[in-house]
């Protein structure tokens, strides 16, 4: 890989921005593939860019090779999307669980509550923090396919918008913490605001999978084990 | 954060040593089949001095690429290996995490 292009693809991942590394297997040659412009050592005919595109979009890393001629060439497609994100409503215990498990486990995270006290450096080193309303700190968030919420603040003055902002999102996966009474109540109290009974069921609750966790630490691992089973775990029961 | 153990940064990691003036190889996975254990995509990165940060598989074959990184990093070459396949490079490492994979080794200039 040249220096070039390794340094403009530290700088998109950096900037969150998608790109895929395109390398000529049969030659070595690279090229670096963003929305909107190509860098690199050789030029991609305008449907073999229109397919690395769609790789990008699709999030599909892998190798091209010429329909036409089996002997032909030979591409790889790497594409380095941006993080998946996980934003958590509610600064207790389990998201000071929650917060460094998803970190570890490739997420962009981001601690939404209003109250100061609980929302600090202290208590989340090194995680991004957001005071605002739930609601209006999700929305300005713009949660979008690739983007997991879960509310654990156990409040519904926070929790209901939260979910509320939540739903009219096209989030990947939605969870809220409670017992299976607190979530009834919420459902009940979702669907008096509006919501339909189709976007209520979104809702993953009583969060988490069920493995019998206990400690803020355990719930927090059946939760991200949860979110992990709704991304990968196609043909398993989350 | 430990940041050595973070998902995503190998690339990064490369950068840093490569920076540092030593010479780094990237090993990509390019292809699977059946069972393997990383998924296409996932790198790893070797320094001169055999320092690896990522992997490519769950730790069958990270030694026997980081050997062949070593021969990239001296001669520039990329090379194309294959793993629990027969092939005509007569590679024959098995997985002993099942199926086979396709790893790209390429010197960072």
């Amino acid at each position: 890989m040249k220096r070039d292009i390794l340094d403009r693809l530290v700088a998109a991942k950096a900037a969150a921005t998608p790109v895929a590394i395109v390398t000529d297997l049969n030659s070595g040659l690279q090229s670096l593939v963003l929305d909107d412009a190509v860098h690199g050592a050789f030029g991609l005919e305008p449907e073999i860019l229109e397919e690395v595109r769609r790789r990008i979009r699709q999030d599909r890393s892998g190798v091209l090779t010429d329909p036409q001629d089996e002997d032909g060439f030979r591409l790889f497609v790497h594409v380095h999307n941006p993080a998946m994100r996980l934003l958590i409503v509610g600064a207790v215990h389990i998201a000071q669980a929650l917060a460094p498990l998803a970190v570890l486990s490739g997420y962009d995270v981001t601690v939404i509550d209003p109250r100061g006290a609980f929302a600090t450096e202290a208590r989340f080193p090194g995680i991004k923090l957001n005071h605002d309303w739930p609601d209006e700190g999700l929305t300005a968030l713009a949660p979008d396919v690739r983007t997991a919420i879960v509310t654990l603040s156990h409040d519904p003055k926070l929790d209901d918008p939260a979910l509320i902002a939540a739903l009219r999102s096209p989030a990947f996966y939605v969870g809220a913490l409670g017992s299976k009474r607190t979530h009834a109540l919420r459902l009940d109290r979702l669907r008096d605001e509006g919501l339909s009974e189709a976007q209520v069921k979104r809702i993953r609750g009583p969060v988490g999978l069920s493995i019998g966790a206990v400690t803020p630490a355990e719930i927090a691992l059946s939760i991200l084990g949860q979110i992990t089973c709704v991304r990968r775990g196609e043909n398993h029961p989350c | 954060m430990n940041d050595t153990l973070m998902a995503d940064n190998i690339i990064e990691q490369a950068a840093v040593w490569r920076s540092a003036g030593r010479k780094v190889a990237l090993a990509t996975v390019i292809a699977t089949w059946g069972s393997s254990p990383r998924p296409v995509g996932s790198q790893m990165a070797v320094d001169e001095a055999g320092a690896m940060a990522g992997s490519v598989s769950g730790g069958c074959i990270e030694s026997a690429v980081a050997h062949e990184a070593a021969k990239t990093m001296e001669d520039g070459e990329p090379r194309l290996l294959s793993f629990g396949i027969t092939n005509e490079m007569a590679w024959e490492v098995g997985l002993a995490c099942g199926g086979q994979v396709q790893v790209y080794v390429e010197a960072v200039e």
